[in-house]
C-alpha cells in the first residue's frame, strides 16, 4: 500500500467528538482510528526559540518510543513552518507526506503553546498552553516536555503515552546501587546511597521505592525510600531471616514482601507507612514462593513458587488462597519465574527457561492462558510493564554484558535503554505527571 | 597395622593483653640476661630404642592437639556444593556434613553461620530464597544428628557471592554452595589419634 493511499485511508478514519468534563475548554478531540499494524503519521513543526530544536527532538523521539505513532520526517529545507488553510493553503502537502495531525508548539514565558492540526479537517483540532518546568534540558525540564509528548500522544491516538516515567533498576551484578533512569535513556541517577539493594518496586502513586538490601551476612532486609526526601527507612515488621521482593500494592499502603527462615519462603504483608503486624499470605510448606505482582484492582496475586518442586508462576487471592498454577507444562524446560501483571490486567509477564540455558520473555493471558514469546537473543530476564500495557523493560545478555531494553509487546520492537553493563532488576514507574 | 584413638580434652589458655592499647609508662631497660651455655647435644638414641622424656611427650601432644584443631577447624568449615536448582544433600556434602558433627557436638560453645549460594543461572530473586533452602537443608542434617539449632544461624546470598564469574559448568558447579562460617566460640575439644 503506497504511503499516499495508507494516509488517505488514515484521514478518512479521523472522527472528531464533542469533548467532556475538565477538558471542556477544548473545542474538539482528534482521536484516530487505524489499524493496530499501522501508525498515524504525525508531524511535529519546527519549533521556534532556543530550545526549539531540544524541543522537537525529544517530541519526536517520544512519539516514536512510543510506538502508536509514525513520526513523519520532512526535508527542512524551504518547508513551510505553518500550516495555511483554505483554498490556496498547505495542508494537502502535510497529507501527502502522510501527516494526518500536525503539532505546532510555541515557547512561551512559562512554557509551550501547543496547537495540534487535523490535516484532513484543515484546522486546529485542538490547542493547551503547558508549563514547563526547571531549567532546559535539566531533568525536570524534560520531564516537563516528556509530559506534553505523553499528553499530545493521548489527544492524538487515545492512549496516553509512557515518556513521563522513569524506571529503577540495580546498577552492578554484586553489592550493586539503586539508579533511575529516564524512560529514554536520560539521566541515569544513582539514588540512596546502599551497596547490595535488590529488586526495586515503585509505590502506585511514584512517589517511594522498596527494594531489598542484601547485608554483610546475607539476605535481606526491606527498606522504603522517599523519593522527595531521599529518606530510606527499614520495615521493621518483616523481623530476621531473609526478606526479600517487596511490592506495593495498589492502595499504596500494603506491601507484600517474600519471607523465609528455614522451611521455604512464603509471601506475606504488613502496612507500609505505620507499624503493623506481618501477616502470611502464602502456605508453601517447605516450598519457595516469591516475586508477587499484583493484579490491577489489588484482588489477586502471580507469584514464583516452587511447590511443585521447580518455580512456576502461580495466581491466588490476595489473601493466598485460591492458589493456582499458572504456567505449569508450559515450554520445554521446568523453570519460569518474575511475573509481573499488566497494568491493564490482561497478560502476566514472566521469563522461561529455554533447552540452551537461556531464559526467554514470555507473557500469558489471563483469559484463555496462551502464550506469546516475546525475545529470542541473549537471555532476557526480569519483566516489567510500563503504564501503556504494551512496553516491556527487561534485562538482556543481547548485546554482551546485562543491559536494559525496552520491548514493544506488539511489534517485537527494541531499544536499548542503558549503556553501563552489569545492569538488572528494572522496574517501571507509574506515570509522574504533574 | 593398629590404630589406637583417643580424645584429649585441652585447656586453650587465653592470653588477654589489658591495656594493650594504653601508652605504657617508661621504664629503665631490664638487665639483658645472659642466655646459658646451649648443652652439649645427647648422643643418638639407638634406633630401636627411641626416648621422649615428659617435654618431648608434651610437644608431641601439643602438636598433635593443633594439628587436630586445624583438621577439625578445616571439617567444619569445609564447603559443600549442590545440584542445579537444588537443595538435597548430596553423598559428598554427607560426608562432610557427618564430619562436622562431631566438632559441633564436642565443642558445645561454637557456633556457627550456614550461607548458601547459588549459580548465576535462574532468577536473582529466586535463587536468594534457594539460597536460603539450602542453607536450612544443611542445618536441618546437622540438627538431626544431636546439633543444638540455636548454635547455628543460616542465611542466603543467592548469587551475590560467587567465588568465580565464568558461565561455564565447572565455575557454576562451584557456586552452588553452602558455606560454613565459625561466629563464636573456638574449638578445644578434639579428637586425636595415635600409634
Amino acid at each position: 500500500m503506497s504511503r499516499l493511499l495508507r494516509a488517505a485511508l488514515l484521514v478518512a478514519a479521523i472522527t472528531t467528538i464533542p469533548i467532556m468534563g475538565a477538558a471542556a475548554q477544548d473545542t474538539l478531540r482528534l482521536v484516530l482510528r487505524y489499524d493496530p499494524n499501522t501508525k498515524p503519521g504525525v508531524l511535529v513543526l519546527r519549533i521556534p526559540g532556543v530550545n526549539g530544536d531540544s524541543l522537537r527532538a525529544i517530541l519526536q523521539r517520544d512519539f516514536d518510543n512510543g510506538d502508536r505513532i509514525n513520526v513523519v520526517a520532512a526535508d527542512e529545507t524551504g518547508f513551510p513552518d505553518a500550516p495555511i488553510a483554505g483554498k490556496n493553503g498547505n495542508y494537502p502537502l502535510y497529507a501527502k507526506l502522510g501527516a494526518v495531525a500536525l503539532v505546532q508548539a510555541t515557547p512561551t514565558a512559562t512554557g509551550l503553546h501547543v496547537a495540534v492540526h487535523d490535516v484532513a479537517q484543515q484546522k486546529v483540532a485542538r490547542v493547551k498552553d503547558f508549563m514547563i518546568d526547571g531549567s532546559p534540558n535539566s531533568r525536570e525540564w524534560r520531564m516537563s516536555v516528556h509530559n506534553v509528548s505523553d499528553e499530545l500522544e493521548a489527544w492524538i491516538t487515545g492512549v496516553r503515552g509512557i515518556a513521563a516515567t522513569r524506571v529503577a533498576y540495580v546498577q552492578g551484578l554484586r553489592n550493586g546501587r539503586l539508579y533511575v533512569i529516564d524512560s529514554d535513556g536520560a539521566f541515569p541517577t544513582p539514588v540512596g546511597d546502599e551497596a547490595g539493594v535488590m529488586s526495586p518496586s515503585w509505590h502506585p502513586k511514584g512517589t517511594h521505592l522498596a527494594y531489598s538490601l542484601v547485608g554483610a551476612h546475607g539476605c535481606c532486609q526491606i527498606y522504603v525510600l522517599d523519593l522527595t526526601s531521599g529518606g530510606a527507612r527499614r520495615i521493621e515488621a518483616v523481623g530476621g531471616g531473609l526478606n526479600s521482593t517487596p511490592v506495593f500494592a495498589p492502595d499504596g499502603v500494603v506491601i507484600v514482601y517474600t519471607h523465609g527462615e528455614e522451611s521455604g519462603t512464603d509471601l506475606f504483608a504488613t502496612t507500609v507507612f505505620e507499624r503493623g503486624p506481618a501477616r502470611r499470605i502464602t502456605v508453601g510448606r517447605g516450598s519457595d514462593n516469591t516475586s508477587p505482582t499484583f493484579s490491577p484492582d489489588g484482588r489477586r496475586l502471580a507469584f514464583t513458587s516452587g511447590r511443585l518442586g521447580h518455580p512456576e508462576i502461580y495466581i491466588s487471592d490476595a489473601d493466598g488462597t485460591n492458589p493456582q498454577p499458572l504456567t505449569y507444562s508450559v515450554g520445554d524446560q521446568n523453570y519460569r519465574s518474575n511475573p509481573d501483571w499488566s497494568p491493564d490486567g490482561r497478560l502476566i509477564a514472566y521469563q522461561s527457561q529455554q533447552t540452551d540455558g537461556s531464559f526467554q520473555l514470555n507473557t500469558i493471558s489471563l483469559r484463555d492462558r496462551s502464550v506469546k514469546q516475546l525475545t529470542s537473543d541473549g537471555s532476557n530476564e526480569d519483566a516489567s510493564w510500563a503504564p501503556d500495557s504494551r512496553h516491556i523493560i527487561f534485562s538482556s545478555t543481547r548485546t554482551g554484558s546485562k543491559q536494559l531494553f525496552v520491548i514493544d509487546s506488539e511489534s517485537g520492537r527494541w531499544r536499548q535503554l542503558t549503556r553501563n553493563g552489569g545492569v538488572r532488576l528494572p522496574a517501571w514507574s507509574p506515570p509522574l505527571t504533574r | 597395622m593398629h590404630r589406637a584413638s583417643r580424645t584429649v580434652s585441652l585447656s586453650v589458655i587465653a592470653l588477654v593483653a589489658l591495656g594493650a592499647c594504653k601508652k605504657k609508662p617508661e621504664v629503665a631497660p631490664a638487665p639483658v640476661e645472659q642466655p646459658a651455655p646451649a648443652p652439649q647435644p645427647a648422643p643418638p638414641p639407638p634406633p630401636s630404642e627411641p626416648t621422649c622424656d615428659a617435654a618431648c611427650v608434651e610437644a608431641r601432644n601439643n602438636a598433635a592437639k593443633a594439628e587436630a584443631i586445624r583438621a577439625a577447624t578445616a571439617a567444619l568449615t569445609a564447603t559443600i556444593y549442590f545440584d542445579y536448582d537444588r537443595s538435597d544433600i548430596t553423598d559428598d556434602s554427607r560426608a562432610k556434613l557427618d564430619a562436622k558433627v562431631p566438632v559441633l557436638t564436642q565443642n558445645t560453645g561454637v557456633r556457627i553461620r550456614i550461607a548458601g549460594h547459588t549459580d548465576s543461572r535462574g532468577s536473582d530473586e529466586y535463587n536468594l530464597a534457594l539460597g536460603q533452602r539450602r542453607a536450612a537443608a544443611a542445618k536441618r542434617y546437622l540438627t538431626d544428628r544431636g546439633v543444638d539449632g540455636s548454635r547455628i544461624e543460616i542465611v542466603s546470598f543467592g548469587e551475590e557471592r560467587p567465588t568465580c564469574t565464568d558461565e561455564s559448568e565447572g565455575c557454576w558447579s562451584r557456586n552452588r554452595r553452602d558455606e560454613f562460617e565459625i561466629t563464636g566460640g573456638q574449638i578445644t575439644a578434639v579428637q586425636t589419634s595415635s600409634r
